[in-house]
């Protein structure tokens, strides 16, 4: 929900990086503003994967230039753990694996370890149990998850919902979803996008990087970003996203560059 | 310093000077195996790098040491060792140096199950034992094997009669208390057809000063037994261990085993399985060393027969200087159609000295059979390590999480839980550096 008077959350200025010594981004510009949904969309390559682990601290990306503010703090400058206890989440488009380590562990490990950095109460493991159970039936999740190591045998719907409960523990205020409609059926998906509106509210924003529309049925965006060769080219509202559906990314690039032009 | 394949000729000789002194056996072919045994270890010699087998495995350290057997037994308490002790596995055998300790253990002979020290078998099972005992584990080329059965005294010796399923756990625990000595710790299971049984065969230390452990186990399973083998290697630092073991499953009989190895400066274990038709086994083991350790495990799997499945799982941790090696041999004989063999090697290097070899080795001789087998080097992965940071967790625990699950997962196939807890618990301290 859009609230002109509502706080800044992120705000990206020129954000360029690297990988390996290949430019990936090329002055990128974002502000997220608390309460608001937005969705990044572009084709492949345009770098929005790139973006979304860059804002969760991702070492094999190099910045070099450009400046990224996170409620009032140089996100750049804090490691990827500080990001997560600072409030920034990211629902991997991949969730690893970790055989060896219990669900239910290692659930508990992470959220008391932000708890802790919060100044918050830690849980034991029988508050903690019933904690986790409770937000699991947001996502219509078997507690047998809990017992399983992390993420090993999921299916892609499973490891999915996975990352969302630990986004629903975790309580970000910046979440940044990477293509996380990749691999859902369609009751995946939309017990998925379900969760992930319950947790949205006033307080908190959504950062959506999706290559197709179809989650976009299910999550409303307030902003639809079009990102193209490192940059948002194009920004509308959801409206953008239906275009973007019907008439593909082609036309975005063509137009952004006649405007280029004309203001050259 | 000598070259490399020249070992000082009168090692062999000083290992076998107390061996005279063993009484003899009332059982004439136990003499005749130990006098063949002593033949041999005079034939033989201390294999070198120059051994493909040991290539390698440096054991030049192992030679230069001198080590003489057990002279003066040390009596222990039960409350010495009690630390030890496994809650679930109440059967126990205890061997203090080698040497059996009645007052410490507490074996059964019980409705024909018999957990006993050999001797104590020769009257009721020396038919049963004669076919199986130095004959499952060849010691003709195998100097340390023939050296333990040129000592061979006190063994633990289980006996599980058809169709009995034991349902308690057996320990079997072996404990060194001596600097300089040399121990011939020996095992014999006989699963009898349709039976089950679990077996934990585990080696511990009281001293932290040089001693060799050379162990021989040796496990016939008949028909349709089942036998769950657990092995614990938690030798004191600077312990040299070597062992053998070699397990023969006869039709439709069922072998799992883990094996661990955490102790010994150097350690070599191996294992031979030879599998007949519809037999399974699943071999799996983890070594986690540091500082100057050596873990050496070489398993020879050998499918002898058609139908049968084996799947093995072996994983090293190796950090400091440490050297780890695996050799997995898969042998699939002529006619053995059918087969189904999975073997993975896995291992971990936590520093940039840390080092390991690997070779599996896959030998097939038949054609309608399904063989899988790779192996993988390397260092954490770094999207592993990120995506724990990215929640909340720092680096430093982020490592220490993804270490201690790559060994937990062999431990978690531990089927008893107080030592798959004990065990992890090993791993948890071991894999935990501090920020």
């Amino acid at each position: 929900m859009i609230h002109q008077d509502s706080k800044v959350l992120l705000e990206v200025r020129g954000l360029c990086a690297t990988v390996n010594g290949t430019e990936i981004l090329k002055g990128l510009d974002l502000t997220v503003r608390s309460g608001e949904i937005h969705a990044i969309m572009g084709p492949n390559g345009s770098g929005k994967s790139t973006f979304s682990k860059i804002l969760a601290g991702h070492s094999a990306y190099e910045v070099t230039g450009g400046t990224v503010m996170f409620q009032g703090q140089n996100l750049l400058d804090l490691a990827p753990e500080e990001r997560a206890r600072a409030g920034v989440f990211l629902a991997f488009q991949y969730p690893i694996e970790i055989p060896g380590v219990i669900n239910s562990q290692f659930l508990r490990l992470t959220y008391n370890t932000v708890q802790t950095h919060r100044g918050k109460e830690e849980l034991d493991p029988l508050e903690f149990d019933d904690y986790v159970r409770e937000k699991m039936k947001l996502l219509e999740m078997s507690p047998d998850f809990l017992e399983r190591s992390v993420n090993e045998g999921f299916s892609g719907g499973e490891k999915k919902r996975n990352e969302i409960l630990q986004m629903a523990m975790l309580d970000p205020r910046l979440a940044i979803l990477d293509e996380t409609d990749s691999g859902l059926d369609i009751d995946a998906l939309r017990i998925v996008a379900n969760g992930v509106n319950q947790l949205a509210n006033k307080d908190n924003a959504i950062v959506l990087v999706t290559h197709y529309q179809r989650l976009l049925n299910y999550i409303v965006p307030d902003f639809v970003h079009v990102m193209e060769a490192g940059r948002i080219i194009k920004t509308g509202g959801k409206e953008l996203a239906f275009e973007l559906e019907t008439r593909g990314y082609d036309w975005v690039g063509v137009e952004h560059k006649a405007a280029t032009r004309a203001t050259a | 310093m000598s070259a490399p394949g020249t070992i000082n000729a009168g090692y062999l000789e000083n290992l076998l000077a107390g061996q005279p002194h063993l009484p003899a056996s009332p059982l004439a072919w136990l003499n005749a195996l130990r006098a063949e045994a002593v033949e041999r270890v005079g034939a033989l010699t201390v294999p070198t790098l120059r051994d493909e087998e040991w290539r390698f495995t440096d054991i030049s350290l192992l030679t230069k040491m001198s080590f003489h057997p057990v002279r003066t037994t040390i009596s222990l308490q039960a409350a010495d060792i009690a630390r030890f002790y496994i809650e679930e596995a109440t059967t126990r055998l205890v061997f203090v140096d080698g040497v059996y300790a009645p007052q410490l253990s507490s074996g059964i002979t019980d409705n024909g199950v018999a957990v006993i020290n050999l001797e104590a078998g020769f009257g009721a099972y020396a038919a049963a034992i004669e076919p199986h005992l130095g004959r499952l584990s060849e010691f003709r080329d195998n100097v340390f094997a023939a050296l333990n059965t040129a000592f061979l005294h006190d063994a633990a010796l289980i006996v599980v009669p058809r169709d009995v399923s034991v349902a308690i756990p057996v320990h079997l625990l072996f404990i060194a208390t001596q600097k300089d000595v040399v121990s011939y710790p020996r095992c014999l299971l006989l699963a009898e057809s349709g039976s089950a049984v679990t077996v934990i065969e585990d080696y511990v230390s009281l001293q932290d000063d040089a001693y060799f452990t050379n162990a021989v186990t040796e496990i016939a399973l008949i028909d349709n037994a089942r036998v769950n083998h657990i092995r614990v290697q938690r030798e004191g630092v600077k312990a040299f261990h070597i062992a053998n073991c070699a397990v023969s499953l006869a039709r439709a009989s069922n072998y799992q085993s883990v094996s661990v190895a955490f102790g010994a400066r150097i350690s070599r274990y191996n294992l031979n399985v030879q599998l007949a038709e519809e037999a399974e086994c699943a071999v799996d083991g983890l070594a986690l060393i540091s500082g100057r350790q050596l873990a050496d495990t070489h398993t020879c799997i050998d499918h002898a027969k058609p139908h049968a499945v084996s799947h093995q799982m072996h994983k090293c941790i190796v950090g400091g200087s440490a050297h780890a090696v695996f050799n997995g041999k898969i042998m699939v004989r002529q006619g053995a159609q059918r087969t189904d063999s999975r073997q993975s090697s896995r291992n971990l290097l936590l520093t940039g000295k840390a080092h390991v070899d690997t070779k599996p080795q896959l030998e097939i001789f038949a054609d309608d059979v399904k063989c899988t087998h790779g192996a993988t080097i390397g260092q954490l992965d770094s999207e592993e390590v990120f995506y724990l940071q990215s929640r909340g967790m720092s680096e430093t625990a982020a490592r220490n999480m993804l270490t201690y699950a790559f060994g937990a997962e062999i431990i978690e196939r531990i089927p008893i839980s107080s030592l798959k807890c004990q065990l992890e618990q090993t791993v948890l301290e071991q894999t935990t550096t501090q920020p």
